[in-house]
């Protein structure tokens, strides 16, 4: 059997290049991908230890966090195309209206 | 209580004595321009003369010590302290409705001569019978609250008629000098009410009542009396111009003649002494203001005349001749003399009142000359002005059978037989000088050669009739109003069995034969005072055009100076003052610290504004930092 640390490393090194992919990328689409890895990472976390402390309530909680990734994938994709047809670019770095 | 006093009725006419000629005022205010100039004039005048009507009735029915009081309601209540507002009229009250509403009326027919020519005619009428209101509601005031509004009524409507012609500037700083001198002594006067109702309040007595009041002021401590008298004087000193705020009263002749003959003759500047003799009772229990009163009344009487000798203004002349004869009520009131004192002032009334509105007709005929040495030779081309000025002069100086004759003497009497020598000496003195300074006036405007411009002398023409009748019914009043008070050795008195209820019998100490001594003195300095303003002034070739350089004569003309006095002690610091907070404290320190306090937000947020980039990547860097900071906060803390 695959000991809980080798999970637990995964999920981290994948959250990781999640935040790093938020951070870093300069489009909209990879951005909303990176957060989906960053929740994904988080799942593997909670299926980790529900299995190996043999409790079912780690496996309830990931089909909470996939029904809201899933209702945030489709706004965010809708904001994603009407931020698109309004500007013609995904670069968040062009989107700095709001503030002072 | 009040009910079961005998002599004391409830009489519901009374409200209408005032009421009328506020409605007159409130009716002309809203609808005198429609109405026109003629009519709302007209309406005034029928206001005081309804009011002078039922004020006249009134006298007739009430009986001698009787009181009628009117209450109207109950203006305020706290716990026991309950100020009504209503009406009485007893025997002082009833004199003096008659000098207001009486007075008041001639000079309203005076009026729409004198006025007729203005634009302003209609708010002209909309002041006077405001003011005659609140005159009225002054000397019927049952209680010292309704007399304080009464008192600030007619400062208010003084001030306004003072600055009527307000394009001239120097009209509206001579209203607002009257205005806020007057302030200061009313400062005084609150203070006294104040004063006056803590320290009854302290026995356990809540009430401003002059029926009630009269009932307890003994139980004041005499410490308290006399500072409450003190400043409730102090009121008396600046509406009646005494000694040391008589300063504006010269300064009010600014407004047109017939409110200096109304308002600053014959009504509002006596408020003072109706004050004093209303609270007779309360001033009688303090011997030292009385002597103070009786001092500052002389100081005032002597002072002003000295400066109404050399002032070449015609209306100058008769303000501090105001003034002077102010001081001498008030010698009346200091000594004790109450009933004299009232009596002067309605004998004061008439005479001063015909002569500011004898005045008031040369200063017509001459298109605006108010300067007496542009004046003399008048006589012939106004004959009825100059025998009314006659007569009224006459009766200043205090030649025998004239109203001025009886009231000064009566005055100068009962100084000298209430053992006050000196005050009587000061006050006999100044008798000479107003007998002078009024002939030097009837000599310079009315004898001689007419020194007047050429184009003022072009249409020199008596006034019309609707000015010169109200002077010759003051000119009557002026004789016949002294008989009233004659003295025992001729007729008697009916003036004093009249106010006798009031202020307890008047006593005569003395003897016919002393009194006659003193009578016959005062005639010869009079006469003295005549005979040299003949020779100066009146004798053919007398040199009126020039002024002498002598150094008493300057400090007359120049008023002793009182004027540059006030102005470098008191004014002259208080606008320093006042600038320096304008200029300096108002812009640097007040605005400093609020625009100080905007600057440093603004400033903090002109720094910390980078941080909000708008950019969403920058937040989430800013939000992982937090985080990672977080846990290895935790992790630490393990």
């Amino acid at each position: 059997m695959v000991p809980l640390n080798y999970y637990l490393i995964l999920s981290a090194i994948v959250f990781a290049i999640g935040v790093v992919g938020v951070l870093a990328r300069r489009n909209l689409i990879v951005i909303l991908m990176s957060i989906e890895l960053m929740l994904n990472a988080v799942n593997l976390t909670f299926i980790a230890f529900s299995r190996f402390l043999g409790s079912m309530e780690g496996q309830v909680a990931v089909f909470f966090v996939m029904a809201v990734a899933a209702a945030e994938a489709v706004i965010g994709l809708a904001i994603i195309i009407s931020v698109f047809r309004q500007r013609q670019s995904l670069d968040p770095e062009e989107m700095q209206l709001l503030k002072w | 209580m009040v009910a079961s006093d005998p002599g004391v009725a409830t009489y519901d006419l009374l409200r209408w004595i005032p009421l009328i000629p506020l409605l007159g005022s409130v009716i002309n205010a809203f609808l005198g321009q429609s109405l026109g100039r003629r009519n709302a004039g007209l309406l005034g005048c029928a206001a005081v003369a309804a009011s002078l009507a039922i004020a006249g009735y009134v006298f007739f029915q009430l009986p001698p010590a009787g009181i009628f009081r009117d209450p109207i309601y109950t203006w305020f209540e706290s716990g026991a302290f309950k100020v009504n507002l209503s009406l009485q009229t007893d025997a002082l009250t009833s004199v003096m409705l008659l000098i207001v509403t009486g007075i008041g009326f001639l000079i309203h027919v005076y009026s729409l001569g004198y006025m007729g020519h203005d634009e302003g005619m209609v708010r002209f009428f909309v002041y006077l019978n405001l003011f005659i209101f609140f005159m009225l509601l002054l000397v019927m005031a049952d209680n010292l609250i309704l007399l304080f509004v009464g008192w600030e009524g007619v400062g208010l409507c003084s001030y306004l008629l003072i600055g009527f012609w307000y394009e001239d500037p120097n009209n509206t700083i001579a209203g607002n000098k009257a205005f806020i001198v007057n302030r200061i002594g009313d400062f005084g006067f609150l203070l006294g009410i104040f004063l006056l109702v803590t320290e009854l309040g302290r026995q356990g007595i809540w009430t401003l009542d002059f029926a009630e009041l009269q009932k307890h002021v003994q139980m004041l401590r005499p410490a308290s009396i006399g500072l409450i008298t003190l400043l409730l004087f102090a009121g008396a000193t600046g509406k009646s111009a005494q000694i040391p705020l008589f300063v504006w009263l010269p300064d009010a002749m600014a407004g047109p003649t017939p409110v200096s003959a109304l308002i600053h003759a014959a009504t509002m500047v006596t408020a003072g002494v109706y004050m004093t003799a209303r609270l007779h009772f309360l001033f009688a229990l303090s011997p030292a203001t009385l002597s103070l009163i009786a001092w500052i009344g002389a100081a005032t009487a002597f002072l002003a005349a000295t400066i109404a000798l050399t002032q070449n203004d015609i209306k100058k002349v008769l303000a501090y001749s105001t003034v002077s004869q102010l001081g001498y009520m008030f010698l009346a009131v200091g000594v004790g003399a109450f009933s004299a004192a009232i009596f002067h002032v309605f004998t004061h009334a008439f005479f001063k009142a015909c002569l500011f509105l004898g005045a008031g007709s040369v200063i017509h005929a001459l298109s605006g000359e108010q300067n007496m040495r542009k004046m003399g030779g008048l006589k012939p081309y106004m004959p009825r002005t100059y025998w009314t000025y006659v007569i009224a002069t006459l009766a200043i100086a205090g030649i025998p059978f004239t109203a001025g004759f009886f009231s000064k003497d009566l005055i100068l009497w009962q100084a000298f037989s209430r053992g006050a020598i000196f005050l009587w000496a000061i006050g006999l003195i100044t008798a000479g000088m107003t007998a002078f300074y009024m002939f030097r006036q009837l000599f310079m405007v009315f004898h001689g050669e007419c020194r007047a411009e050429p184009h003022a002398k072009a249409h020199l023409h008596e006034s019309p009739s609707v000015m010169t009748l109200p002077l010759v019914g003051l000119a009557i009043g002026s004789i016949f109003s002294g008989w009233l008070g004659a003295p025992e050795y001729l007729w008697g008195s009916v003036w004093d069995r009249w106010l006798q209820p009031m202020f307890g019998a008047a006593e005569h100490h003395g003897e016919a034969g002393t009194e006659i001594m003193v009578t016959l003195l005062t005639l010869a300095v009079i006469a003295a005072g005549i005979y040299w303003a003949y020779l100066k002034y009146g004798k053919a070739g007398a040199q009126i055009a020039e002024e002498s350089e002598n150094v008493f004569y300057r400090l007359s003309l120049n008023k002793y100076y009182i004027d540059e006095l006030y102005d470098g002690v008191v004014v002259r610091p208080f606008t320093a003052c006042s600038r320096f907070l304008a200029q300096i404290v108002d812009p640097w320190v007040i605005d400093g610290t609020v625009n100080g306090i905007a600057a440093l937000a603004r400033g903090l947020g002109w720094v910390t504004r980078g941080l909000q980039t708008g950019n969403v990547q920058h937040y989430l860097a800013g939000f992982l930092l937090g985080t990672l900071a977080l846990v290895a906060y935790y992790i630490g803390q393990l």
